[in-house]
């Protein structure tokens, strides 16, 4: 039976080039996945291993400098002790912080949370074993740095250049002393580095003769774990040491645990394009088994069981899927190594690393392959096996299945309500559960639909059938007829793309509602011109704010600056801010009392807090602030509550005096004449056109908020495009095949007078239908996923409103049916010039 | 390209084959089907082809028809010549100039009886001439069945749709490909009599290929062919005299 399906394979090579195509997708996919995984991950646990290969103990501190009791970190006295341990050889103190260097345009180098300056910390030698320097000697002095090598190169900077370098402070020119190389990871990810000088870097970043953490190289010859033995007593409650290999053996798992994450969620994609590679499968073994009705039934005449007819037809789909797979894998091995020079492009720089390729890849490629291949096959052997061996004397061939679908209908339909009813409940619902929920209900109605697609084709199809007949006359209508001739196959076909765009629909529908209700609430509660930021997300300091505060034609400044004191001992979220100016920038909705008592030291509360806390406007608060010093606070105002303010506000002058470095994240700003472009200059030059700080006016604020949604949306749709290029194959497929099988009326219709252009028309529309029509069930599906998702996250977002992406989905049913056009492109072609006598003639 | 002039030939002439030869193949495997046959089939005239398999009966009909092309000769219908024809211009002349039926029926099997019927009109993108649709369904006996598919209707019944698609636009010239050979003895005779009704009552010019004595038997004139070439004329045939003609082709075909 073996040579039998060898022989199959053969004799259909181009009608399962499609199957084959996309199985080879699929494992491409899968295998592209997995190997790039695998060779980030051993990149990165290389990078890890090399970065803490000469440390043979790290020392972390985990003080809080702003608790004024304690030492803030590792004192210098303790690293000397540390250094006189029997068997270290050096003992390197650091310190870290933002550090963004400005290139001589004086923009920021790099992105902001990538930006790192920590100290130069040379040994007795002179040297700092972290550094290898190409070009010149560390910094030793007030006035110099020393730069990564590609950092310098982005910003032509040499050995003397001053350079502009902005920490959470203002910005400072410093001499460049030295360029140099490092194992450092991040640096290694593309991120920049300013080394400073150990107490230059202290000051900045911590305290004069504290450092955060400190690195412990070893003796030739020394163990390890006997200098971690001899350091642990020397260390204050607040630190914490390890072992170099404890240490670098954690950084790969948490690198292993991220690229899990990333892992799974393409390996979520794939598994999205190999089921929709299912019907794609599933169609043509169909086809090639009503082919072969005579042929099966012969064998079946001359003695061949049930099961050995099932058994060749799966053997001819496992042959096929181990084919593709082993193309596909080849092809994810291209494409892992794509997608690497691809990050690297978009300057998402990665450790280098040559290509692992270890068994799970190969082993997974081939099963994922054959499985999917031989499952889809399945039903259709299965049906097989069910020819009579009296079809062979028959003369009629291949009768299409005209089995009642009453049975499939109703399971489809019972399905699909039980899916829509968990979909509904679970808007209801709302939260976790209610998600939960949806998700189930989404399977349940993804699966539903797909079984009752066949009976929605003919009632949806003959809805749009006078689109076709009016403008296309009877290429129309015979379009729109052969559509519906085969539901089965047309309906797996549609479901391919139903599928792929029940998912971008959805995520669409979702994505826009979400933004929109974003871009609303920035709207309506930002009434400053500009909002400033550091790049890094991190603190501004004070000054920026004095100097905000004097720049021309400023109005009102208010920062939103966390304010740490406690009630009952627990923490109240609440902001620092400048009473008179913050109600000009934010917008705070009084209820009760007013916002100017906040002038008058009194504190301002959202309602929830107020109700649950049961204060109302008079109330007192015992408070005790960060350095413990205790006071008694006013209610003066009850305000509601609002996304951008925090639940509690005071005046900056009543928590300033109690802490050490305010924290402040962001500033707003109310500038004379609004937003221009001279405007936003002025605010710049006020902050010492300082590279790490950011500018953002109100477009750039949104952006900001909104913007993330629309990046994932992209991406989303980039790895959903794999589903539906297999989606595309289908109708390829499906065409290829039903061209094929009406051969003899396409001769017939070509006799009768119909010309070439409008045979192709014929083929071509009823693509489009077939897509068209898999997209609008899709787009169906999808908007109300999207809308039962919507539901239950939004109590979470204020202002929340469906918003239904029209435009979107306006460009989904016209790509459907781009795609119908594309798909039918080559069995068009074979359509019309197919040769009229041989296809009248053929039997 | 020789022509024979011969005087009173045009008048009366639905199409004409002057010399027409078809070679497939080069060299020593080259295959002469049709060679320097010239036939004229007159108007209002059931002409037969008859001939044994490989005596390029049929591809006379697909040259003559602008199914296939030619090697060399000329072919036209009417007042058009083919030879200088385009695809799109032979399909449109096929369109509405000729009629077709052949030996599988080859209907729509999306389409009912009518729609079957009226299909060239709608590929030409023309109405239907109401009165002679009805009289030409009438004819064929198919007024109760119109709303039917393909697969509700017996061999017979289909072959008389197909039958009346080819009469109802009113073509110069009907071709039929062994129109009965899928048909019972009963259903070919009906179907053989709606063609000859249309040509006694109708003055349709219909041309047939056929293996049948009886079928040829119905028609004004046979012609037979053999090697590619016509090798005899019988008018007003009867079943028995197409039959003895026959006899002589397999008699040769034997001895040779």
């Amino acid at each position: 039976m073996f040579r039998t399906a060898l022989r199959n394979v053969f004799a259909h090579k181009a009608r399962l080039l499609m199957t084959v195509l996309a199985v080879m997708l699929g494992v491409a996919f899968v295998s592209g996945t997995l190997v790039f995984a695998d060779t980030l991950s051993n990149a990165f646990r290389n990078q890890s291993a090399k970065s803490y290969h000469d440390v043979a103990v790290a020392v972390t501190s985990y003080a809080d400098p702003d608790k004024p009791k304690e030492e803030p970190g590792l004192p210098t006295r303790l690293l000397d002790r540390i250094s006189a341990v029997d068997g270290v050889a050096g003992v390197y103190g650091r310190v870290e912080g933002f550090a963004g260097v400005a290139d001589p345009d004086g923009k920021l180098i790099g992105v902001g949370w990538s930006n790192k300056g920590s100290n130069f910390a040379p040994g007795k030698d002179g040297k700092d074993a972290a550094y290898t320097f190409t070009d010149g000697s560390g910094p030793v002095e007030d006035g110099q740095i020393a730069l990564d090598e590609e950092t310098a190169a982005k910003g032509e900077y040499e050995v003397g250049d001053r350079v502009r370098v902005a920490t959470n402070g203002p910005v400072k020119e410093y001499t460049l002393s030295g360029v140099f190389t490092t194992e450092d990871g991040a640096v290694n990810a593309g991120g920049s580095l300013v080394l400073f000088d150990t107490a230059v870097a202290q000051k900045q970043y911590l305290e004069p003769g504290y450092f955060e953490s400190a690195t412990v190289t070893a003796a030739p010859g020394a163990d390890d774990a006997k200098i971690l033995g001899a350091v642990k007593p020397l260390l204050p409650d607040t630190a914490e040491a390890q072992t170099g290999q404890a240490l670098a053996d954690e950084q790969a798992a948490q690198i292993e645990r991220g690229l899990g994450n990333l892992k799974q969620l393409l390996l979520g994609f794939a598994g999205i394009a190999l089921f929709v590679g299912v019907f794609l499968i599933s169609n043509t073994f169909t086809m090639l088994v009503a082919q072969r009705t005579k042929e099966i039934a012969l064998m079946r005449a001359v003695g061949a069981s049930r099961r050995q007819i099932t058994r060749s037809v799966l053997a001819e789909a496992a042959l096929v899927g181990l084919v593709a797979s082993a193309v596909g894998f080849a092809l994810g091995v291209a494409l892992a190594v794509g997608l690497r020079s691809g990050m690297s492009a978009f300057d998402l720089k990665t450790p280098n690393g040559p290509l692992v390729l270890s068994a799970t890849p190969v082993v997974a490629a081939f099963a994922v392959g054959v499985l999917i291949t031989v499952f889809a096959a399945w039903l259709p052997g299965r049906r097989a096996a069910k020819i009579p061996p009296v079809a062979a004397m028959n003369s009629v061939h291949a009768v299409a299945t005209t089995k009642s679908l009453v049975l499939r209908n109703s399971i489809g339909a019972a399905v699909t309500a039980l899916g829509a009813v968990g979909i509904v409940a679970g808007a209801s619902t709302g939260g976790d559960d209610g998600r939960l929920y949806i998700g189930a209900g989404a399977f349940f109605a993804l699966i539903g639909v797909i079984v009752l697609i066949p009976l929605l084709s003919r009632p949806v199809i003959a809805l749009v059938r006078p689109l076709l007949v009016g403008p296309f006359g009877v290429a129309g209508k015979l379009a729109g007829q052969n559509a519906v001739r085969n539901p089965r196959r047309t309906g797996a076909t549609a479901s391919a793309l139903a599928i792929g765009l029940t998912l971008v629909t959805g995520l669409s529908v979702l994505g826009v509602t979400v933004g929109t209700a974003i871009d609303k609430m920035t709207t309506d509660n930002i009434k400053a011109d500009y909002m400033v930021s550091m790049a890094n997300g991190g603190d501004l300091d004070r000054s920026a704010l004095t100097a905000l505060e004097k720049a021309r034609g400023v109005s009102a400044v208010s920062p939103q600056q966390e304010a740490y004191f406690r009630v009952d001992d627990v923490y109240l979220s609440a902001s620092a801010v400048t009473p008179g100016d913050i109600e000009k920038v934010l917008s705070v909705d009084v209820v009760s009392g007013s916002a100017g008592s906040l002038a008058e030291g009194r504190i301002a509360v959202a309602e929830e807090t107020a109700e649950s806390r049961g204060w109302k406007v008079g109330d007192t608060v015992p408070v005790t602030f960060d350095d413990d010093q205790k006071a008694t606070l006013t209610v003066g105002a009850v305000y509601k509550d609002s996304e951008f303010l925090s639940p509690v506000l005071v005046d900056r002058k009543v928590v300033d005096p109690h802490e050490t470095k305010p924290s402040i994240r962001q500033i707003f700003v109310k500038i004379d004449g609004g937003q221009s472009a001279a405007n936003e200059k002025v605010l710049v030059d006020a902050l010492g056109d300082n590279p790490a700080i950011t500018v953002m006016d109100r477009q750039d604020i949104r952006d900001e908020f909104g913007g993330a949604i629309n990046t994932l949306l992209n991406i989303m749709y980039g790895l959903l495009a794999m589903a539906l290029i297999i989606a595309v194959l289908g109708v390829v497929n499906t065409l290829a095949m039903s061209v094929f099988e009406r051969q003899q009326e396409i001769g017939m219709l070509r006799a009768i007078g119909l010309d070439r252009r409008r045979v192709k028309r014929m083929v071509r529309l009823e693509a489009v239908v077939i897509s068209v029509f898999g997209a609008v069930v899709g787009i169906g599906l999808g908007t109300f996923l999207g809308w039962a998702i919507g539901e239950t996250v939004a109590d979470q977002i204020p202002g929340y409103a469906l918003v239904l992406p029209w435009g979107r989905i306006g460009i989904f049913v016209v790509l459907a049916g781009l795609v119908g056009v594309l798909a039918a492109m080559w069995p068009a072609r074979n359509a019309a010039r197919l040769n009229m006598l041989n296809a009248i003639k053929a039997e | 390209m020789t022509t024979a002039p011969i005087a009173d030939r045009s008048t009366l002439v639905a199409a004409r084959a002057t010399e027409l030869s078809k070679i497939y193949g080069q060299g020593e495997t080259q295959v002469v089907a049709l060679d320097r046959v010239s036939i004229d089939f007159r108007q209002a005239e059931l002409t037969a082809i008859m001939g044994p398999s490989g005596s390029g009966k049929s591809t006379l009909m697909h040259c003559v028809a602008g199914l296939d092309t030619f090697s060399s000769g000329s072919v036209s219908i009417g007042e058009t010549e083919l030879g200088s024809l385009k695809d799109k211009q032979l399909t449109k002349l096929r369109r509405d100039k000729i009629g077709f039926i052949f030996q599988a029926f080859n209907l729509l099997p999306t389409l009912n009886a009518l729609e079957n019927i009226t299909l060239p009109m709608d590929i030409a993108g023309r109405k239907p001439d109401k009165q002679w649709l009805d009289s030409v369904i009438e004819m064929v006996g198919l007024s109760g069945r119109l709303g039917h598919r393909p697969a509700q209707l017996s061999g017979g019944q289909q072959q008389r749709v197909a039958v009346a698609r080819a009469l109802a636009s009113r073509p110069e010239i009907i071709f039929g490909d062994e129109p009965t050979g899928n048909l019972d003895s009963r259903s070919g005779a009906e179907v053989l009599g709606f063609l000859r009704n249309s040509v006694r009552e109708l003055g349709q010019t219909v041309v047939m290929v056929t293996h049948d004595p009886v079928a040829a038997a119905y028609a004004d004139r046979v012609v037979f062919l053999a090697d590619g070439r016509i090798v005899d004329e019988v008018y007003g045939p009867t079943a028995d005299s197409v039959l003895d003609r026959m006899k002589r082709f397999d008699a040769k075909g034997r001895t040779s």
